[in-house]
């Protein structure tokens, strides 16, 4: 039998890079097929050059045996390839069925549509109603969206890319019961990934791709996962150290009763939200994507303001009030969500981006930029942190998401703060600068600074916090100590379910940080 | 009552080219495409339109003519902006000076005499019911025209998918690229229809409305009907109402000139551009419906990736 799917000697190159390099690989029917890899790895350019979105520079992609000449996304849809994007191919503005619609090769009648799509989540437990607007769903939910679309054109092979990073654990294991579902019906998969434990779980068989090329095959299941990891790494993974904490007596934030309206429509409102953050702790905000964090953290950055000035404290001092600049001169200091647009300027150069909330170190004298100290400056950063750039004078959208991470980390670490606020601090960052980004983040606090981790990857939360916060619909959980809680409370928590309790408690918040 | 009747229907002449021009960008902008250039294009679609008028050719083959006219020179800034992804402010910018431009040099040889106008329907019976028949059967083709148009374009964006992949092209051309759907022909398609739209709105002009050719004839009535659109907040019931709004705005404003208002006449002229910008401003606050019609990726240039 032909396999479903076969990459010989795949090639591809961008300007600069080798993004593909003599990459082969084969998919059965019903295999689950995991492309594992660091970010950079090249695993997403494969994915599209599978799909069609790109084309290989050289080398054959055969479909059930019949070699694939001219290669498109429409071409991908009539063999029966769909593919599930990492971050979704959804138009906000219109309807689920409307979005289905604009991929379905079926007539325009969108009634009918409508009942398809009702019949076909509910057969594979997902449910979705298909009159809602996109942008009124969950990341989860829209997740199911776009897994609904590719199965009404019932896929022979089916492509997910990260699909768990913005899910709760809960909801992982629902997917996992589809896809296994699917392969069972003959649908092959291909699951790309870095998280190892998924794989393991999932998988039955494991490409690994490194700096372009493929460095092995593994079954998932009879492999180790530190045998994976390295060869994903190539070299030996870092290890995290991680002594207890020593918070501080007085909290360096203080957020006291913290009720926001959501500034449209499309936000979330914060409902009586308290917590603190101490010196030498790290706190995680868990949560899925669109409960709030984006309201609090604009908040706590000063993006946003608040009328009742006491409602945040830094260092003791009424912040609520106080714009951004004014709260770094408290000794904040802040890593968004977005690198490209809140962290960093696109179009600038990375001595221009250090300048940006460096200017107070020596920089800047007298309204002028010292040009030879910044670059300095940037440059420092680049070594200590070892980002791959061409030096400051690099362009900062030239560099890849890691690397920028990395070098805004930074360039914010830089300012030795006393107060970290960081949001997604790994978000789209390989396994190595991960690591290294958590390290930088935990040796920070154990000097003393107050750390506050927005994510919403919990193995990243429980690896590094000392408590944790949960944050769902605007509401923000009693905090729990990381060694006396588990995944599946905090999972329970991000759904809501268990808020109650965890909403009645939060009164004596303060009471438990005290102790 | 004759007065009432006279300003009825010379409100809904009023705003037939602004509906033509302000529909047919509409469509370009739900596309995602900023094509600045309305004036540019209508006053081609004068000039032509009324060429072909005054060297024989009958009526409908010169409304044709300006309609081509528009959607030629539309194909201009579609090249400039859709293929060589210049920037579409710019672009739109030069296209409106430069079809005033040519327009002016083209109808050096017009004539300042007028034509004889595009002819008034007269439906057997309907035209001559009273009351109603002068206020609603009297009208010129063109005027049932932009409301045929105005009903298939409300149908084509929200009712077929054609329409519906154009509204989400304006929203994330990206997307619909990576669904498969060719972006660039699609807008291609979208600024020539705007261009034709607006070629119509020019021969309106020329043609039925004035029926002269005078040098930059619009007097800016294409940067309303882009500013008709903005306002409108991309719907297009509330561009029907705004031209009719600045239609009624026109003529009461001639009849208070007739009348011999005191107020210097060049105030009341610019009361219809006033009063049609603080209305449109005034409905388009509501922020969570710009959200959900707003052709989010508007005048960003997009390039497939490779």
């Amino acid at each position: 039998m032909h396999p479903r799917l076969e990459l010989r000697s795949i090639c591809k190159r961008y300007p600069g890079v080798v993004a593909n390099d003599d990459v082969s690989l084969s998919i059965q029917p019903g295999e689950i097929h995991a492309v594992l890899g660091e970010n950079g790895a090249g695993k997403s350019t494969l994915m599209k050059i599978i799909y069609g979105a790109a084309q290989a520079d050289s080398g054959e992609i055969y479909c059930d045996g019949n070699p694939i000449a001219a290669h498109n996304p429409a071409v991908s849809r009539a063999l029966g390839i769909e593919m599930v994007y990492q971050h979704f191919a959804l138009f906000e503005s219109v309807s689920v069925v409307e979005n289905i619609a604009l991929s379905a090769s079926s007539a325009f009648h969108l009634p009918t549509l409508a009942e398809k799509i009702r019949n076909l989540s509910m057969r594979y437990g997902m449910p979705i109603d298909p009159h809602r607007q996109v942008h009124d769903l969950s990341v989860g939910e829209r997740q199911r969206v776009e897994i609904v679309r590719c199965l009404l054109q019932a896929p022979k092979l089916l492509i997910l890319d990260e699909p768990t990073s913005v899910l709760t654990p809960q909801a992982v294991v629902k997917l996992f019961e589809t896809l296994r579902q699917l392969a069972a019906e003959g649908c092959s998969i291909v699951y790309i990934s870095h998280k190892l434990d998924e794989v393991q779980e999932l998988c039955d068989t494991a490409t690994v791709l490194r700096n372009g090329k493929v460095t092995g095959t593994a079954r998932p299941k009879e492999t180790t996962s530190l045998e994976l990891a390295r060869m994903m790494v190539g070299s030996k993974l870092p290890e995290m150290h991680v002594s207890p904490p020593v918070p501080s007596e007085k909290p360096v934030l203080e957020v006291n009763g913290l009720s926001v309206k959501a500034r449209d429509h499309f936000g979330v409102d914060l409902k009586n939200v308290s917590f603190n953050v101490h010196g030498g702790e790290i706190v995680g905000l868990a949560g899925v994507s669109g409960n709030g964090q984006a309201e609090l953290v604009a908040l706590l950055s000063g993006e946003r303001t608040h009328d009742r000035g006491d409602a945040i404290r830094i260092c003791g001092i009424d912040a609520a009030r106080l714009r951004p600049n004014e709260r770094r001169k408290l000794g904040i200091a802040f890593v968004p969500e977005e690198r490209l647009g809140r962290g960093a300027v696109p179009s600038h150069t990375l001595w221009e981006n250090a300048v940006l909330t460096a200017h107070r170190f020596g920089t800047v004298r007298n309204g002028l930029v010292d040009r030879r100290k910044a670059k300095a400056f940037a440059t420092g950063i680049i070594d200590r942190f070892k980002v791959k750039a061409n030096g400051a004078q690099s362009i900062a959208q030239s560099l890849s998401g890691g690397n920028l991470q990395k070098f805004i980390v930074g360039r914010e670490i830089a300012l030795k703060p006393k107060l970290f606020l960081v949001s997604q601090p790994t978000w789209g960052v390989d396994v190595g600068a991960s690591a290294f980004i958590r390290q930088t983040i935990i040796d920070l606090s154990r000097a003393g600074a107050a750390v506050l981790v927005v994510s919403e990857e919990l193995d990243e939360l429980f690896e590094i916090c000392d408590r944790l916060l949960v944050i769902c619909q605007g509401k923000v959980s009693a905090p729990l100590i990381r060694t006396t809680t588990d995944r599946e409370e905090i999972g329970l928590l991000m759904t809501g379910r268990g808020m109650s309790e965890g909403a009645s408690a939060n009164g004596s918040g303060d009471i438990v940080l005290q102790d | 009552m004759d007065l009432f009747i006279a300003i009825f229907t010379g409100t809904i002449i009023a705003a037939t080219p602004l509906i033509f021009a302000a529909l047919g960008e509409l469509v370009v902008e739900k596309s995602g495409v900023l094509n600045l250039g309305i004036e540019g294009m209508m006053l081609m679609g004068a000039a032509l339109a009324f060429w072909a008028v005054t060297a024989g050719y009958s009526m409908p083959v010169a409304i044709l003519a300006g309609a081509l006219a528009g959607a030629a020179t539309s194909l201009l800034f579609g090249v400039l902006a859709l293929t060589f992804l210049t920037n579409q402010y710019a672009a739109g910018l030069a296209l409106a000076i430069f079809g005033s431009g040519v327009s002016a040099f083209l109808g050096r040889g017009f004539g300042s005499e007028p034509i004889e106008a595009l002819h008034r329907v007269n439906i057997p019976v309907l035209s001559d019911l009273p009351l109603i028949g002068p206020m609603l059967f009297r009208f010129d083709a063109m005027v049932y025209l932009a409301l045929v148009m105005f009903v298939a374009i409300s149908w084509f964006l929200y009712r077929t998918k054609a329409g519906l992949v154009l509204r989400t092209i304006g929203e994330s051309p990206q997307t619909s690229h990576a669904i498969g759907y060719p972006v660039i022909r699609i807008r291609y398609a979208a600024v020539l229809f705007g261009g034709a739209m607006a070629g119509l709105a020019g021969a309106y002009l020329s043609v039925a409305y004035t029926p002269l050719w005078v040098e930059n004839m619009t007097a800016g009535k294409g940067w309303i009907a882009l500013a008709l659109v903005v306002f409108a907040t991309w719907r297009p019931l509330r561009i029907l109402l705004g031209a009719w709004l600045f239609g009624g705005m026109t003529i009461l404003q001639l009849q208070g000139q007739a009348l011999g208002l005191e107020v210097p006449s060049e105030l009341l002229s610019a009361l219809p551009y006033l009063a049609t910008i603080i209305v449109l401003v005034l409905i388009s606050r509501d922020r969570q419906m710009l959200a959900l019609h707003f052709p989010a990726s508007l005048a960003k240039p997009f390039r497939p990736a490779s």
